[in-house]
């Protein structure tokens, strides 16, 4: 079953310099049990993305066209706030970057657990049982006695795995994690993604995973999608994307990765150019300005060429390989 | 040249914690942030500091720069000894030791362009003869920026252009040593290596020294001819950052090479997992202060404190060194 499907959905932001098209034709689903991860640079719409399917649109922004179907039935892109709200942290959770932000700092630990189960109608003491077994769940230590204690009395790690506590609380059936681990160092990094990954199965549900940090999706995801200036420019699972890139972009990106170097180099490798401007996309492929193998077809709209199994890039010259690139 | 630029010795410093209450009640009242911390920055060359969060990096970087007071120890800079110095005379000091400082759109003062952000470091240090807006269009060009940027502000630039802004007004005063701390946290893959192209590029062309911190161990490879480990305040390991890479020899310095994520799908890792819980300043572990989470921890580790050793071209604590 699909957890998540958004089809060809579209979003534009109203500003005083003009119309600003973030998402175009995003497409990509979410199937039960599994992680998909999102990849690209700062400005390629990862942010817009979530807050679209959360329903948090900033005012002077407006889904244009597109679906975004939930569990099947529910279309998300046309959902009323009521209904929405009784979504979010119930069916949909989220654990964002900064984890001192997700917490209040005036409440209580035990306070704010109990408060987010304020719809499944348990007593106060059942409560905070399950507060302090969902705890116990991210391996915090000792967590009877930590309920009573504030969030700053608390590492940035316990309490980014506190929020995440916190969400997986009500059991949704999807989770969409936004950079969790950004903010935490290479240990604990490590130990998050881990613990991620063993809640999603014990719990059962499908994870949304957005990162600029390649090892962690590398790590994390069975899926993938590889977004460029709001556009999916290809998605496939994790191992085909990684070993056979064919989108120049995702190429690119790859090799930009200093943890893909195993020694030291003269010169990091860059990606040429800027981000085009999203209120002017360029014509047909939105990469052609800083892509070398564009050529005069790339002025128009590049097929979803297929690479084989679910594998797409959305490019014309998808046939060359780097293969040698992983090597 | 393999002089000595900056010669650290035995540098603590300390912070007060806790009030009257703690106090009476006899708990401990300071934690000492930076423990013992002694090592020598040749002319031209990079040292990173590597740790997690709370091991004392940033302090120690402050602490260099004047902005920290010094509890004990000596830092030699150019051959003069920094600790005790008054503000005024650390001014001049500032200027040839610029810091970079974290967040690079937030290290720059909303409220002033760029060319005003430039001009700054002119202006503070009394050169304000000099022809400011040549000056501003040179350390454009110098890292990498239009002409037309000294208009903007900010809120104007994105992450990649504020930390080029950041390093520009580093190097504004010709300095010899630039501290910077975490100069690419937050920032795009692809926007992080043309940062560190521009440092790389700036040293070469400068003859600049720098002190990098980061949590970022790729990024130390890249960078880095020397690096250092903190754990707790302390320095586990020190050395040449390709030894280090090759063959770790402290057990943490080992743990968090593994525990670095790479981007290969298929990769099995031979992963060091550490307990999550970093003892608190507050209640350092006896004997090796990290055989609390050490996997190699023997009896003897929680009782004798190791003595630094060499082992190849490293210096390290631990009674128990891999890869020797």
């Amino acid at each position: 079953m699909t957890v998540l499907e958004v089809k060809n959905l579209n979003v534009a932001f109203h500003t005083e310099s003009g119309r600003l098209e973030a998402l175009k034709q995003v497409s990509f689903s979410v199937p039960a049990n599994r992680s998909v991860g999102v990849v690209g640079e700062s400005g390629c719409g990862k942010s817009t993305l979530i807050n679209a399917i959360l329903g948090l649109l900033a005012d002077n922004g407006e889904i244009t066209s597109g679906e975004i179907i939930f569990e099947g039935d529910q279309d998300l892109a046309r959902l009323g706030p009521t209904a929405m709200r009784g979504l979010r942290g119930q069916s949909i959770a989220t654990v964002f970057q900064d984890p001192m932000g997700a917490l209040n700092p005036v409440l209580s630990v035990g306070r704010q657990m109990r408060d987010i189960q304020y719809r499944s109608g348990l007593s106060k003491r059942d409560k905070d049982a399950r507060s302090v077994a969902m705890l116990r769940k991210v391996r915090i230590p000792d967590p009877e006695s930590r309920l009573t204690q504030f969030p700053h009395e608390f590492s940035g790690g316990m309490k980014q795995r506190i929020a995440i506590a916190m969400a997986l609380m009500m059991e949704p059936a999807l989770l969409i994690a936004d950079e969790p681990t950004t903010a935490l160092d290479a240990t604990l990094e490590v130990a998050t993604i881990e613990l991620l990954k063993d809640l999603q199965r014990d719990i059962g549900c499908s994870v949304l995973f957005i990162s600029h940090h390649l090892g962690v999706i590398a790590e994390l995801c069975d899926e993938m999608i590889v977004m460029y200036a709001g556009e999916v420019v290809e998605s496939g699972t994790t191992r085909e994307i990684f070993h056979d890139a064919r989108h120049p972009y995702t190429q690119k990106l790859l090799a930009c990765d200093p943890a893909r170097l195993s020694q030291r180099v003269a010169r990091l490798p860059t990606i040429a150019g800027t981000l085009p401007d999203l209120r002017r996309r360029p014509s047909g492929c939105v990469f052609q300005p800083r892509c070398d193998r564009a050529d005069a077809q790339c002025l128009t709209t590049p097929p979803n060429a297929p690479i084989g199994g679910s594998h797409i890039a959305h490019c014309w010259h998808a046939d060359v390989s780097l293969g040698a690139m992983s090597a | 040249m393999s002089e000595d630029l900056l010669r650290v010795s035995d540098l603590r410093v300390s912070f007060r914690v806790g009030g009257l209450s703690a106090r009476l009640a006899g708990r401990a009242t300071e934690i000492e942030a930076v423990s013992g911390v002694s090592f020598t920055l040749q002319r031209g060359s990079t040292f990173a500091l590597v740790g997690e969060s709370g091991s004392g990096k940033t302090t120690l970087a402050r602490t260099l720069n004047g902005l920290q007071p010094v509890r004990a120890g000596t830092i030699l800079f150019e051959g003069q000894e920094l600790q005790g110095l008054s503000n005024a005379a650390l001014k001049p000091v500032r200027r040839r030791m610029p810091m970079m400082f974290q967040d690079p759109v937030g290290s720059l003062s909303p409220r002033l362009s760029v060319r005003s952000l430039l001009s700054e470091p002119f202006v503070i240090h009394g050169l304000s003869d000099r022809d400011l807006s040549a000056e501003v269009t040179r350390l454009l060009a110098l890292v990498g920026l239009p002409r037309d940027f000294a208009d903007r502000y900010p809120h104007q630039l994105s992450g990649g252009q504020a930390r080029r802004v950041g390093v520009a007004r580093a190097i504004a005063l010709d300095p010899v040593l630039v501290v910077a701390d975490e100069p690419t946290a937050g920032l795009d893959v692809s926007v992080q290596g043309e940062v560190l192209n521009l440092l790389n590029d700036l040293r070469d062309r400068m003859g600049l020294s720098m002190l990098i911190i980061t949590h970022n161990l790729h990024v130390v490879r890249q960078i880095a001819d020397r690096m250092a480990v903190m754990y707790l305040g302390r320095f586990v390991e020190q050395g040449e950052t390709e030894a280090i890479f090759r063959a770790p020899h402290h057990p943490y310095t080992a743990a968090l090479l593994s525990a670095n994520p790479e981007p290969d799908p298929d990769r099995v890792h031979q992963r060091i997992t550490l307990p999550a819980d970093v003892p608190s300043l507050l209640a350092r572990p006896s004997g090796c202060e990290f055989h609390t989470r050490c996997p190699q921890a023997q009896r003897r580790c929680a009782v004798d404190v190791p003595a630094p050793v060499a082992v190849g071209n490293s210096r390290l604590t631990c009674h128990f060194p891999l890869n020797t």
